[in-house]
């Protein structure tokens, strides 16, 4: 080493930044307008859901629970309405992901990040403690300058006011999230009187700590740092889509509203943004819209709002703040009219993907087997042969009956030659087949013997089919497998 | 190697004096919650030494003042098991075998429990799916040397055969070449005879009414008229296709010449009588049962 270089220097001069910044405190400030109204909407709507959809009846019948939607861990089963899904038809779920991630890159195409600025739960929830905040502590100014001052009695009251309804929304947001999992009404009850499985408050808990935690303190830092979609939406847009842009061809340079009526009356080019930070103010993650697209923007329209109000009042034209795109302030700038275009290859491949999962899930849905049958040969020994000379082969055979009631099957086996069906500890044999009776909504498992008079001259193994058939209904069912001679 | 430096004179800060290939390595000091850490297992290592069993000594062991042992632990869980149990394995120790095997629920707890307990007991002769072997009967077939129905099963599985046992099954194979009863071609004569009865090949040029008269001065007795064999006694019907020990003609000169008696212990004493149940109804369900 011959050169003194300091530590500053060989990171990068005053660039020595720590690793992790603080939280700059934002106050979002109250706004109205048309998206405010949209986003209120939206809230009550995803709210309203979540917290009311476990309450919903559902007549499905005798032993059937009765709650619309209901994930039933215990017996395995998923009811959503007329639905009822058995844990080996979980690809339904995976149909359900599927179509999620092509409406959420289909709407990202449409009109940019929807999803994050009006329904994601992050924000929802988030916005609702906003507004908690502005009822409690009051608005923009005020938080700022209560913040700024001593710690009154009045002021703290506000606070203590404010972190009770917080919690209170987060503990209801935990109790909605485990009435999904059992009967809703009589969860309540024992959740009441102390009677509720401990694992219940475990996960009211969790919650009750996630919501308070995220809605209520990380806010903007969960989509700045922990949420993955802003980086994966990047990658996905194109020049399109619509996003909340500051039209800067219509808004540069920027004036205040005295020296842009004299500096227009003399006939000078002057922007329309009297930089007044309004779109500023009210911005949920405290970025500034006007230094154009950018990650911290989850899209949420309330600058458009903002900057709406300040127009109207300086009798300027709407929306220099809006939905638009760059190729539409290219054409403006270049003289040429606003061109929107929803319908282009990207948006109709998605469309098309969407229709598709949709037709091939619902197809599945509709034509879904309520009887099953499946077939698992005997491995040790493959084959019997009997003291005729007859050869047996044993099969475990599970007869699955996914309707509510029970029913009676008759069982047929379609193999060698004259070949013989037995059920192990079923005797009744009507005329000439085993007849079987299936528990409601349950799978039976049984022992079943096949033998047929076959030599040495056949084929070592032969197809052999077993069909079974409600002798109710007439539905069928089948599984194939194999008969081996040794 | 460079001579020790206490400073790095880069960045300013104190090094261990560690150098390799001209990189130093400074000296920085660790987290605080990771010392914290580090001192609370050292802590908790005390702790354990005092609560569990922890060091060893010359014969045996610090017994920790929680008493704890893996075998206790164990055996409290097997107890446990056994309650969980109990209730149904007090159903299959009071319903009779039919009762058993009509009774879907008892049926399938029969099978379960049969199943390991064959893999535990039985699997060693009878191979891990009945399976059998040379010596060793097949019980997933219809052949059955002392009975197939489900209480003929029991009986054999609970006292066994020639095993010494007061009730067990008697009855052996002679050995009629050792012992001198029949001469050589007087054996092979028979051999071919009893081959004769299941419709197998006969060698050229034997005597069909020697064999026959052999076999009806000698073998009628325990194997019957025509060889249908006598499940009283355990011997073996000869006229069906299944053969324990082999049906070539060497075989069956070896059997006839030496005897057979193979055995087949009693399980009454090593296994509960409910479990009995179980492997009986398990073996009869193989489907070979009567
Ligand atoms: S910049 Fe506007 S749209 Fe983007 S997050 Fe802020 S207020 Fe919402
Ligand atoms: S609200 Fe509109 S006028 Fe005000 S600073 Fe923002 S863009 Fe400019």
């Amino acid at each position: 080493m011959t050169k003194n270089v300091t530590s500053k220097e060989l990171m990068g001069g005053d660039d020595d930044l720590p690793l992790y910044a603080p939280q700059k405190k934002i106050y979002p400030q109250r706004v109205s307008g048309t998206f405010r109204r949209i986003k209120w909407g939206l809230m009550a709507l995803c709210l309203g859901v979540y917290y009311l959809l476990p309450l919903v009846r559902w007549n499905r019948g005798l032993g059937a629970p009765d709650q619309a939607v209901l994930i039933d861990f215990q017996s395995q089963r998923f009811y959503f309405f007329f639905i009822e899904l058995w844990p080996q038809e979980f690809y339904y779920f995976t149909g359900l992901l599927i179509l999620a991630a092509f409406t959420l890159f289909l709407m990202n195409a449409l009109g940019g990040r929807i999803w994050c600025g009006y329904l994601c739960p992050q924000t929802v929830w988030t916005d609702l403690f906003y507004g908690v905040e502005y009822w409690s502590e009051g608005d923009r100014r005020a938080r700022i300058k209560a913040d700024a001052g001593p710690l009154t009695a009045a002021r703290l009251a506000r606070r203590a006011l404010k972190q009770a309804i917080w919690l209170i929304i987060a503990w209801w947001t935990g109790g909605a999230w485990v009435l999904y999992f059992s009967d809703a009404p009589t969860l309540v009850r024992d959740l009441a009187t102390f009677q509720a499985p401990t694992i219940a408050y475990i996960w009211i808990g969790i919650l009750t700590a996630s919501t308070y935690l995220l809605a209520g303190h990380a806010r903007e830092q969960v989509c700045l740092y922990m949420c993955p979609w802003p980086r994966i939406q990047a990658a996905l847009t194109d020049e399109w889509a619509l996003n909340v842009t500051y039209k800067y061809d219509r808004g540069e340079p920027r004036c205040s509203v005295k020296k842009g009526r004299a500096q227009r009356a003399l006939g000078e080019k002057i922007g329309e943004c009297v930089d007044c930070n309004q779109c500023v103010a009210v911005c949920p993650t405290g970025i500034d819209i006007r230094n154009g697209a950018q990650l911290g923007c989850i899209q949420c329209g309330l600058c458009i709002d903002a900057c709406d109000t300040v127009m109207k009042r300086i009798g300027r034209p709407m929306r220099l703040i809006g939905y638009d795109n760059d190729i539409n302030v290219q054409r403006r700038t270049s003289g040429k009219t606003e061109l929107f275009k929803p319908v282009r290859s990207r948006t109709v491949v998605y469309a098309a993907l969407i229709t598709m999962v949709c037709t091939v899930m619902l197809h599945a849905l509709l034509t879904r087997s309520l009887l099953d049958l499946n077939v698992l040969h005997d491995r040790n020994p493959v084959a019997v042969k009997l003291s005729a000379g007859a050869i047996r082969n044993g099969y475990t055979l599970r007869f699955i009956n996914k309707r509510g009631f029970d029913r009676v099957i008759a069982v047929d086996v379609d193999g060698p030659a004259n070949a013989q069906i037995h059920i192990v500890g079923v005797d009744s044999v009507t005329p000439d087949r085993p007849m079987i009776v299936l528990a409601r909504d349950a799978t039976t498992e049984l022992r079943v013997l096949v033998t047929a008079p076959v030599d040495e001259t056949v084929e070592k193994t032969q197809p052999v089919k077993f069909r079974i058939t409600d002798i109710g209904l007439g539905e069928v069912a089948s599984a194939t497998d194999h008969f081996v001679t040794p | 190697m460079s001579q020790h430096n206490d400073t790095d004179h880069i960045s300013g800060r104190s090094t261990t004096g560690h150098e390799w290939d001209g990189i130093e390595e400074l000296n920085t000091p660790l987290p605080r919650w990771w010392v914290l850490t580090f001192y609370a297992t050292i802590i908790w290592a005390f702790g354990y030494w005092v609560v569990y069993p922890a060091w060893p000594l010359v014969s045996g062991y610090t017994a920790g003042v929680l008493h704890y042992t893996n075998r206790a632990a164990v055996t409290a869980n097997l107890a446990q098991l056994e309650a969980l149990r109990g209730e149904k394995m007090k159903a299959l120790g009071t319903a009779s075998l039919a009762e058993i095997e009509n009774d879907p629920a008892l049926l399938a707890l029969a099978r379960a429990r049969g199943k390991t307990v064959f893999g535990d007991n039985c699997a060693p002769c009878h191979g891990s799916g009945a399976a059998g072997a040379k010596g060793y009967p097949n019980l997933n077939d219809d052949d059955w040397l002392w009975g197939g129905t489900l209480d003929q099963i029991m009986q054999t599985i609970q006292f066994g055969a020639r095993s010494g046992k007061a009730k067990a099954h008697e009855g052996q194979m002679l050995a009629f070449g050792k012992d001198g009863v029949l001469k050589s071609d007087e054996i092979v004569t028979v051999a071919n005879y009893v081959r004769s009865l299941s419709g197998l090949s006969t060698r050229k040029g034997y005597d069909a009414a020697k064999g026959e008269k052999i076999f009806a001065d000698n073998c009628v007795a325990c194997h019957g008229d025509g060889g249908k064999g006598n499940q009283e006694l355990g011997a073996a019907n000869l006229t069906d296709k299944i053969w324990l020990y082999g049906s070539d003609e060497a075989t069956l000169i070896e059997t006839i010449s030496n005897g057979r008696a193979g055995v087949m212990p009693a399980w009454e004493g090593r296994l509960d009588p409910s479990t009995i149940k179980a492997m009986a109804v398990y073996v009869h369900a193989l489907g070979g049962g009567k």
